[in-house]
């Protein structure tokens, strides 16, 4: 990826800052400068928490130049706690364990799987949630 | 704006023409479309072209192609809209001879894809969708359109086994047509076998890379029986767009472009879906079949697999779709298809589609769509 | 506060952890596996399974969680962390900061210092000296120190069944309201080349048995016993101790020398489970203790980096501990959540040693 194109996408790729209208409140990732709802201004800046469920999810065999490491691995659509969705890598995953409705966090990681040329692309993936022994004692 | 019509058609066959280049097969649509048309004197050239500078490194193609189609010197300009670049190239050329700008014009689609390797080829359709995030994310085509095709399995109950008689269909008409891509028949054991390349959409789900030219040409309606004995109107045409990405839309199952643009499409020509005797659809994959259906509102929602499974979309059936054997096997030289698309749609008007003609066509509907369904251009044509 | 005497490294103003977070992937090679590979006696092998990277993996992501899970145990303001240093020897880039890239994904930059350190598999306790002086000066409110490796081993190296991935990062604050105070640290550092890669090779060279006695031992015995001397401790005053985990043979003989029991080590004796992970080794072990620790527990720290050199650090955990357990994933919650490969190709290919063009 070209430098001054990733230095751009940081804020979105590390952090999954959204933006939020401030006349009716629509939640948008990516970010936009107007809000596709009501067409007002809707650059107030909002780091969305990464949790979420998968809405879908597919095994992709032919992947495009540069994620070769892809091949066999899954891609989903994610339905985020904030109400965006955004289409996203699962990782740290067997692709048989991948079920609609599954709840996933987002971790950083690298998504190209070529690093010689240009910069070390990082950003959002999604994985099962951890689980925590605070949670499983909870529950 | 006047009424416009197309006076010529012409089309290389779809396939992977190793021996031949992009320049040589828009040409050899072109000269093709102008002889069918007959005409001495063309105005404008339009060209209609996805990833030209990608798969070929060569942009400036409506140049390259007047130059060498023996138009040096007229109006000339590359239109594109991703995989719908061949509908809208006829969009544009109608507009300029509606607008009066224009008398005689020609629109051709191509697209040569088989130069690069597969991945070169998916990175280049994978500009459509969009650029930071989908494609950075590692996200095909194929992908998302397979995301689609599962939530719609979910929601509404589907099999995979349901989805063939799209291909079915595609792949029976295309052995009537000699410039069809795949002359053989398909069954659906052959369906189900075929290896995934994101499930659950399979090679068989999925339109071929290929190359392919096909042209137009139009003039208005009120001159066309100067030249043809069986012009063909244009009655309707009409783009609409979509978010970029899928996931801002809020019902990922609900091609609102593909809606948009036939809805504008009918009222232009104040017609309805119960009207429209084929539909030349964007059979791109089976999923896109059956949303583009519901879409068009030819099936309810949920709708356009069952539409299909209830033998509408067969030659003899409601419905014919792909009449010469759509995306699927007829081929999908991606800035090309749509301009097939209404060459074929012109065959069956003038009685000219051979073995592939319907009885009695008096309209037919053809929609090309572009990108994760984000833009898409119907036509309407009637005699 | 003032100089005290002798060697002891003591800040001007009281310092302590005020929160800590650990990453450990989700993948295991068994090591039979290796042995089986290269036609090795199983029983010989140190270890069962260690720790290895996904294929999507490298220190940067590895340190952008376990900071994540620090910041998460805590709130506090991202403006007073003013310094990120990461310690590793397997920096994603040999030129540009790894520590850029977590001080930018946890929303610290622009007003922060930043940089990557090596020392071997010390550079996590160097990156712990450098935070507890700049807030131990008043320099900053809160720095970040983390250690993390992913290590890579040679194939058919000895040091290929106990070089794994993983590590720990650690949030320096005023002692008054952290969770564990620093009440003293010591380095013991010499040039000693026990263990070393050059520019352009791929993988380390190490002095096989020189790295013992004369490396690790010499090293981590001198910092722990001057430290202790200097406090006036032994071994009975600490309820736990933490070292840097080569593998568990040493790890043991160090605890034994130094006069510390296998219970005091036990919590954070992580190598047989998943292999020495370098620079995160005596991190992630001081973070596994502090998982289990009590208010009022001591704990003795101490690392070992070659070419060579130990810090040591004297800790106290006091009550706060109790309040930042909550909500993030703990080292053993990283531990069981694992996924083992038992064949050597994939192995390869995971670590990115056979790859598609």
């Amino acid at each position: 990826m070209d430098l001054p194109r990733y230095h751009r996408l940081r804020s979105t790729f590390y952090r999954l800052e959204a933006s939020r209208c401030a006349a009716c409140g629509e939640i948008h990732f990516p970010p936009r400068d107007l809000c596709l709802a009501c067409g007002s201004p809707a650059n107030e800046s909002l780091p969305l928490n990464g949790h979420g469920r998968i809405v879908s999810f597919t095994r992709l065999w032919q992947p495009a130049c540069g994620f070769h490491d892809l091949a066999g691995g899954v891609t989903a659509l994610i339905e985020l706690e904030e109400g965006v969705k955004v289409t996203a890598q699962l990782t740290d995953v067997s692709p048989e364990d991948v079920a609609v409705g599954q709840e996933v966090e987002m971790v950083v990681r690298r998504l190209l799987s070529d690093s010689e040329r240009g910069p070390i692309v990082y950003g959002y993936k999604f994985r099962p949630v951890l689980k925590t022994h605070q949670a499983a004692e909870v529950t | 704006m006047r009424a416009v019509s197309i006076i010529g058609i012409g089309q290389t066959p779809v396939a992977e023409h190793w021996s031949r280049s992009l320049r040589d097969l828009a040409v050899e649509a072109t000269r093709a479309a102008i002889r069918d048309a007959g005409v001495e004197r063309i105005d404008a050239l339009f060209v209609g072209n996805m990833a030209s500078g990608l798969l070929c490194q060569q942009e400036n193609i409506a140049t390259l192609i007047a130059d060498h189609a023996g138009l040096r010197g007229i109006e000339a300009i590359k239109v594109e809209a991703a995989c719908a670049s061949g509908g809208a190239v006829v969009r544009a050329a109608q507009l300029a001879v509606a607008s009066g700008a224009h008398e005689v014009v020609v629109a051709v689609g191509v697209e040569k894809m088989t130069d690069m390797g597969i991945d070169g080829v998916t990175s280049a359709l994978a500009t459509a969708a969009d650029a930071d995030y989908e494609a950075a994310q590692g996200v095909t085509f194929t992908a998302l359109n397979a995301l689609l095709m599962r939530l719609y399995m979910e929601r509404y109950g589907y099999r995979r086994a349901d989805f063939a008689p799209f291909v079915l269909a595609a792949h029976e008409n295309a052995r009537r047509n000699p410039n069809a891509m795949f002359r053989e028949p398909v069954t659906v054991e052959d369906f189900l076998e075929s290896p995934m390349v994101a499930d659950p959409i399979s090679i068989l789900d999925s339109a071929p890379i290929c190359d392919g030219a096909a042209a137009v040409v139009l003039c208005p309606t009120a001159r066309a029986r100067e030249f043809a004995q069986h012009p063909v109107r244009i009655l309707a045409s009409a783009t609409a767009t979509d978010t970029i990405a899928l996931a801002p839309r809020k019902d990922p199952l609900w091609f609102d472009a593909a809606y948009a643009s036939a809805h504008r499409a009918y009222e232009q020509a104040n017609l309805s879906p119960e009207d429209i005797n084929f539909f030349e659809l964007h059979d791109a994959f089976t999923i896109v079949s059956a949303l583009s259906l519901e879409a068009a509102c030819f099936a309810e929602r949920g709708q356009g697999v069952w539409f299909a499974l209830d033998c509408n979309i067969h030659r003899g059936g409601k419905l014919p779709v792909c009449t010469q054997g759509g995306l699927k096997a007829r081929g999908h030289p991606v800035g090309a298809s749509g301009t097939y698309q209404i060459v074929e749609a012109v065959q069956q008007l003038r009685g000219e589609a051979g073995e592939n003609q319907l009885p009695d066509c008096q309209v037919g509907m053809a929609q090309s769509i572009g990108g994760m369904a984000s833009v898409a251009v119907t036509h309407i044509l009637g005699v | 506060m003032g100089r005290a005497p002798g060697r002891l490294l003591r800040t001007a103003q009281p310092v302590g952890i005020s929160s800590y977070g650990a990453y450990i992937p989700l993948w295991r090679i068994r090591t039979d596996a290796i042995a089986a590979c290269w036609g090795a006696e199983r029983r010989r092998v140190p270890i069962r399974a260690k720790a290895v990277p996904g294929p999507d993996e490298d220190t940067t992501t590895m340190c952008i969680e376990a900071a994540r899970n620090a910041l998460r145990r805590v709130s506090v303001p991202p403006a007073e962390i003013r310094a990120v240093w990461v310690g590793t020897e397997s920096k994603p880039y040999a030129v540009k900061p790894s520590s850029t890239v977590v001080a930018e994904a946890l929303g610290l930059t622009p007003y922060v210092s930043a940089a990557d350190m090596e020392f071997a598999c010390k550079a996590g306790s160097e990156a712990m000296q450098a935070a507890i002086a700049y807030v131990g000066s008043g320099m900053a409110r809160y720095a970040l120190a983390i250690g993390m490796d992913t290590a890579q081993s040679r194939p058919g190296d000895s040091l290929e069944y106990t070089a794994g991935a993983g590590g720990a990062a650690f949030l320096f604050g005023s002692a008054a309201d952290s969770a564990a105070q620093v009440e003293a640290s010591l380095s013991f550092v010499t040039d000693t080349p026990d263990f070393f890669r050059h520019a352009h090779q791929h993988y380390p060279q190490h002095g096989q048995r020189f790295t013992g006695e004369m490396a690790y031992f010499h090293h981590s015995l001198n910092a722990a016993r001057t430290l202790l001397a200097e406090l006036g401790r032994t071994p009975a005053d600490y309820r736990w101790a933490v070292f840097h985990q080569p593998n568990p043979k040493f790890v043991q003989r160090l605890a034994r020398q130094l006069g510390f029991t296998q219970d005091q080590i036990q919590p954070g004796f992580l190598v047989p489970l998943i292999g020495n992970t370098y620079a995160g080794s005596s991190l992630l072990g001081l973070a596994a203790v502090l998982d289990v620790a009590e208010p009022g527990d001591r704990i003795l720290f101490t690392s070992y980096g070659s070419g060579a050199g130990s810090d040591a650090l004297s800790l106290v955990v006091t009550a706060r501990i109790l309040d930042c357990r909550d909500g993030v994933p703990c080292v053993r919650d990283y531990i069981e959540r694992k996924q083992e490969i038992s064949d050597y190709g994939v192995y390869l290919r995971l670590m990115r040693k056979i790859h598609r063009e």
